[in-house]
């Protein structure tokens, strides 16, 4: 089959075949992939850790079973490892009846063990790999700026692209170990200059530091997989990035790649393209979006209630995109402080909060006291992803409580600012 | 008779019923149910999308401007079309997005999938077509509604 790809000699030589036969229909996916998108040539991965977004052997894929099967046989690898997502469950933290776990082992997630074995032949880096925030500095799988990556899971990609600098379009399951296995991607869309540039400007002018979680979701809704250039918000950020900065845009970015389907945003002042490269990012042709405290309000009670009438919460999960160890501190603090001021000795609602298993260790090595005492109150650490929690229907039934708006989007789950959702959790509201 | 000229992803002729989607179509939850109960045919279960809810979509003409929701939709496209149940073929309003066009390619690579797709079809073409119409797909990217 003849291709307008430009490919280099030994790009060319596996496809057709040099490498071996699964090598060569790995290198046409992504060939072909990338025609669609006008891709004139691929290029190499030059951050070579991978982070891949399909870590649940949901029964349902079984084509991913084969083709991973099919890869290792062939003696393929990604050859710089990789990260994954959250696993699915975690009985031990959070809590699940017989018939949910019915659901879970024998129709939902029934290839798990088997497809953890696939990614480890694969090079999965180890098992404490399983994260959705894989470039914060626990996990470390960090890239440079200017780095193209082989990567997918939206709330990653958009960080990587945004905060660090690094290159990657928003891929797919499966065509982000492809990139890996092979070490190059089609050339198109965010790892162009002109496809970094912003087709929307947007101006923040609220009386208070935004809610990073409803700001994100505005500007998601607003752009959907545009690139937007946000003026005002070094105001309430800074003009640096540090570890509370960090937490911020990493919820802000996945509220706007789960309420639209943004790729990267540029913060004026603060991110680094921005800081370096300023309005030349922005397109001539560039709309314009002005986000206040009434508009933040609106998009708010723009979300769907799907509770039953009168429904009280009875499970919150906090943590969705994966918290930091900053925000996991501060979590830990808020509630014990708002439970000794309400003189409860545990949380009103089940409560979770999710970390990378890093962040986990961390803490409950540094604040042994702390994990005694917040567990003693009711609330669990996990590694989950509660969204593979939500995704079982049974789970519908049970109203949840999150403050994350990419947890909202997928699942029956209602939002909750941060304020709210603590005095719900202490039994204040 | 309408005529509408697209882009092909993946070539292909059809004569047949058209499943009309206005808004993008979530393809796990619209999949899921079906393939998970390895039934003979795709019967939509998105509660969210009005338009496909309840429907048959297996062997039809899908019209949709893109597809939508998680990262595991190339991998279900791919999957559906394994399991020979997908629809016939996919004719987008839209640029095709990134999780249905690896969808389409991994079908095509990895499956031997005959599935037809063509996007860039415009507005207008869904604005013309409702769920029921007969339909007619060639192979240089041209879709008659009859």
């Amino acid at each position: 089959m003849e291709y307008r790809m430009q490919l280099t000699s030994q790009q060319r030589a596996v496809l057709d075949g040099a490498e071996g036969e699964v090598k060569a229909k790995v290198m046409r996916t992504l060939v072909e992939f990338g025609e669609i998108f006008g891709a004139e040539k691929m290029v190499p991965v030059t951050h070579a850790e991978g982070h891949l977004v399909t870590s649940f052997g949901i029964g349902l894929l079984k084509p991913l079973f084969r083709t991973m099967d099919e890869m290792i046989a062939a003696g393929l690898k990604a050859e710089g490892g990789f990260t994954v997502d959250p696993r699915p469950l975690d009985y031990d933290n959070v809590r699940c009846n017989a018939l949910l776990k019915l659901v879970f082992n024998k129709f939902m997630y029934s290839a798990q063990q088997r497809y953890e074995k696939q990614l480890e032949a694969m090079g999965l880096r180890n098992e404490d790999a399983f994260s959705c925030t894989c470039y914060l500095k626990e996990t470390g799988n960090i890239p440079q700026k200017g780095d193209v990556l082989s990567w997918a899971e939206s709330s990653a990609v958009v960080y990587a692209n945004s905060v660090l600098g690094a290159r990657c379009n928003r891929n797919s399951g499966m065509l982000d170990l492809f990139g890996s296995v092979v070490g190059c991607v089609p050339y198109f869309g965010l790892l162009t200059d002109e496809g970094r540039k912003a087709k929307w400007k947007v101006y923040v002018r609220t009386t208070a530091k935004p809610e990073a979680q409803v700001l994100g979701s505005a500007i998601g809704m607003k752009v959907m997989e545009d690139v937007p250039y946000v003026y005002g918000l070094d105001k309430w950020l800074g003009s640096e990035i540090d570890d509370g900065t960090e937490a911020y845009l990493k919820d802000f970015g996945a509220a706007t790649a789960s309420n639209g389907a943004v790729g990267l945003y540029h913060i004026d002042n603060l991110t680094p393209e921005a800081k370096e490269l300023g309005e030349k990012l922005i397109r001539e042709d560039a709309a314009t979006y002005i986000v206040d405290d009434e508009e933040l309000e609106r998009v708010y009670k723009s979300y769907p209630n799907m509770w039953k009438q009168g429904a009280r919460a009875k499970l919150a999960f906090i943590g969705c995109p994966h918290l930091t160890y900053g925000q996991l501190v501060g979590w830990t603090e808020d509630i014990l402080a708002t439970l000794r001021r309400s003189g409860r000795k545990k949380v009103r609602v089940r409560t979770v909060l999710c970390a990378s298993p890093a962040v986990v260790k961390k803490f409950r090595h540094d604040n042994a006291p702390q994990y005694a005492e917040i567990y003693a109150c009711g609330v669990r650490l996990t590694s989950i992803c509660p969204l593979m929690y939500t995704n079982n229907p049974l789970t519908k039934s049970t109203p949840i409580a999150t403050n994350s708006n990419k947890l909202r989007t997928y699942s029956a789950a209602r939002y909750y600012k941060d304020a709210e959702i603590l005095k719900i959790i202490s039994g204040e509201a | 008779m309408k005529t509408f000229k697209g882009r092909v992803i993946a070539r292909g002729s059809f004569e047949g019923e058209a499943v009309v989607s206005h808004g993008g179509v979530n393809t796990l939850a619209t999949f899921q149910k079906s393939a998970m109960a390895n039934k003979s045919a795709v019967i939509a279960s998105d509660q969210n999308n009005p338009d496909l809810f309840g429907k048959n979509i297996t062997g039809k003409a899908l019209c949709l401007p893109i597809t939508i929701g998680s990262t595991t939709g190339g991998l279900v496209i791919q999957t559906v079309c394994a399991m020979k149940i997908n629809p016939a073929c996919f004719l987008f309003s839209e640029h095709i997005d990134s999780l249905a066009a690896s969808g389409i390619v991994l079908a095509r690579v990895w499956e031997n999938s005959d599935v037809i797709a063509v996007d860039c079809l415009g507005s207008e073409f869904l604005d013309s077509v409702s769920s029921g119409d007969r339909i007619r797909v060639d192979e240089d990217g041209t879709v008659t509604i009859l």
